[in-house]
């Protein structure tokens, strides 16, 4: 995977060389502005749904292993 | 199949409504002829559909193939990856409650490529789709499943989505119609998101009628999705017989581009079918456009990089190892559960990302798409459209391009600008080429962009060329949803 990484990179430094001073970056293409919706509390979603697809749930909560583990 | 299978979906839901054809036959046709799937194009499809209820609506009755990057609430998600194996999700997508409310019904869930990464859908988990005109060969990619679910007769119509080329290629390769349309156009709440400044969602469809039908359905904004404005003015059937007063321009760029020369004469054929029904052709510059491909697989992998970074054996989706501690368990969930071109597009998109790397790769990438933008900006000042091919290539074998990831990348050259300037745009079948070193011919697809939500103009004039082109007849037996080819 090294090779094609570095012919990848090999390909996209084409673009390192190229003078863009001054060109403004385009992060998003649509001209928007932001916007809040009114606050006002919603229905959240059921805790049993959210956690009905979590590998090994436990008392309303995901589980997750020790991050301790390997030195207790 | 028969003579249901024969129908356009604007045909069948007209007939639908009319009642003149049952919505329950229909559907179980379409359902059977899913689960008779050899292309491997569904990775999941409806088992029963004995509750059919008849939908009002334009689309009442008909059913549509789901791309499986669309969360559908309580069946199978996978976005192509074993990280997504057995996943659920909770809710739905506003796309499919979309064409859900306009009478559709979800006939299956398509293969990809994984997490919409690849143009030949050999990068899915679950294996690749065959093209049906040729099963020795790739439908294209990322939506592979939805093209060759609609080009095989698995399906009337289909959705998938789009980041560089993901609807329009395998449309093109499968001889069929992809829409991309504008970013903004169509709400990406619940589509799972790989780059999330250029995915978009859009329809699969036989012809241009059923692009325009389901993108009415499509389109709107979506308070889930402050990116989404929706289309001003909606969407309505193409009617346009005539190309009079359009200019298409032709990139000057192309004469030195490496096309395959099938799909050149394909497309130098349909330059004079433009002109013929009154469309004139002009040249346009974008100087830029050869850039598209180092600046997309900077921005795309950066995006992803980031999108990816929650599927760490927590939530949802598969869970290995965690024996030793947290750490472990996420570096085996996600060595065992990503394939070699996510793991490779999450290392170059951290790699652009990370510090002291960051200006030279991925601000100067936002840079040449903002050029980019600007030659289209300036081209449509002087052009209605832009035209070029879809691809350079007819449909390539299975297994040709994997041991190469950057020619598989360059197979996206022609769609990716559009892409990052974010602009719609359509494939159509332009006729049939014969491969590279011989071989039956094959489709080949004919894009046209235009300027940002002017998609129902870019739809009149897709339909008045292709009734122009007349494809159907070229085709004839050879399509095969008509019983040609493999299919």
């Amino acid at each position: 995977m090294t090779g094609e990484l570095s012919g990848i990179l090999e390909h996209v430094d084409r673009i390192g060389n190229l003078d863009l001073e001054g060109v403004e970056p385009t992060s998003h293409v649509v001209e928007l502005e932001n916007v809040l919706r009114p606050d006002e509390p919603r229905p959240s979603w059921p805790r049993e749904a959210v956690l009905a697809p979590a590998p090994e749930p436990v008392d309303g909560a995901f589980r997750v292993p020790s991050p301790q583990a390997a030195e207790s | 199949m028969g003579e249901l299978g024969q129908l356009s979906v604007a045909e069948a839901a007209a007939r639908i409504a009319a009642g003149e054809l049952s919505a329950a036959e229909y559907f179980e046709a379409w359902q059977a002829a899913a689960a008779g799937d050899e292309l491997n194009a569904y990775l999941w499809s409806v088992e029963n559909a004995a509750d059919y209820e008849v939908e009002q609506g334009p689309l009442g009755g008909i059913p549509v193939a789901v791309k499986d990057i669309f969360c559908t609430e309580g069946t199978p998600t996978t976005a192509g990856s074993r990280i997504l194996e057995g996943y659920e999700p909770p809710y739905t997508a506003t796309a499919v409650r979309r064409l859900d409310a306009a009478g559709a019904r979800v006939l299956g869930k398509t293969n990809m490529d994984e997490f919409a990464m690849g143009s030949s859908n050999e990068n899915s988990a679950y294996g690749p789709v065959l093209n049906p005109w040729d099963r020795g060969r790739v439908p294209g990619g990322s939506s592979g499943g939805s093209a060759a679910a609609v080009a095989g007769g698995l399906a009337p119509c289909a959705i998938g989505t789009d980041t560089g080329g993901s609807i329009r290629q395998p449309a093109a390769l499968c001889g069929i119609v992809g829409l991309k349309p504008t970013y903004g156009s169509i709400s990406r709440y619940g589509m799972i998101a790989f780059a999330s400044s250029l995915d978009q969602c859009g329809p699969l469809t036989r012809d241009v009628t059923d692009a325009a039908l389901l993108l009415a359905a499509l389109q709107g904004r979506d308070p889930c999705d402050s990116t989404s404005v929706g289309i001003e003015g909606g969407i309505v059937a193409p009617s346009r017989e005539d190309l009079k007063g359009l200019r298409f321009g032709v990139p000057a760029e192309l004469s030195r581009d490496a096309i395959d020369a099938g799909v050149r004469a394909s497309f130098e054929a349909t330059l004079a079918r433009i002109e013929a029904l009154g469309g004139e052709i002009a040249e346009v510059s974008l100087p830029s456009a050869e850039h598209g491909i180092s600046a997309y697989y900077v921005i795309a992998p950066a995006e992803a990089s980031s999108n990816l970074a929650r599927y760490d054996g927590v939530r949802y989706g598969m869970r290995r190892g965690g024996g030793g501690d947290l750490v472990e368990m996420y570096e085996t969930t996600r060595a065992e559960g990503f394939g070699p071109e996510v793991k490779r597009r999450i290392m170059l998109g951290t790699y652009a990302l990370s510090s002291g790397y960051y200006d030279a790769y991925y601000g100067q990438a936002q840079k040449v798409r903002t050029r980019i933008a600007e030659d289209f900006t300036t081209a449509f000042g002087a052009v209605d459209f832009v035209v070029t091919p879809t691809s350079p290539s007819v449909a390539f074998g299975l297994g040709e391009k994997t041991d190469d990831p950057l020619s598989m990348y360059l197979n996206d050259f022609f769609t990716v600008p559009m892409s990052l300037a974010g602009i719609p745009a359509i494939s159509i079948p332009s006729g049939l080429a014969q491969p590279e070193g011989g071989g039956d011919e094959l489709p080949v697809g004919f894009q046209i962009a235009a300027p940002a939500f002017a998609e129902q103009k870019l739809l009149e004039a897709a339909y008045a060329l292709e009734q122009g082109i007349g494809f159907e007849q070229e085709a004839g037996s050879r399509r095969p949803w008509n019983g040609g080819s493999g299919g």
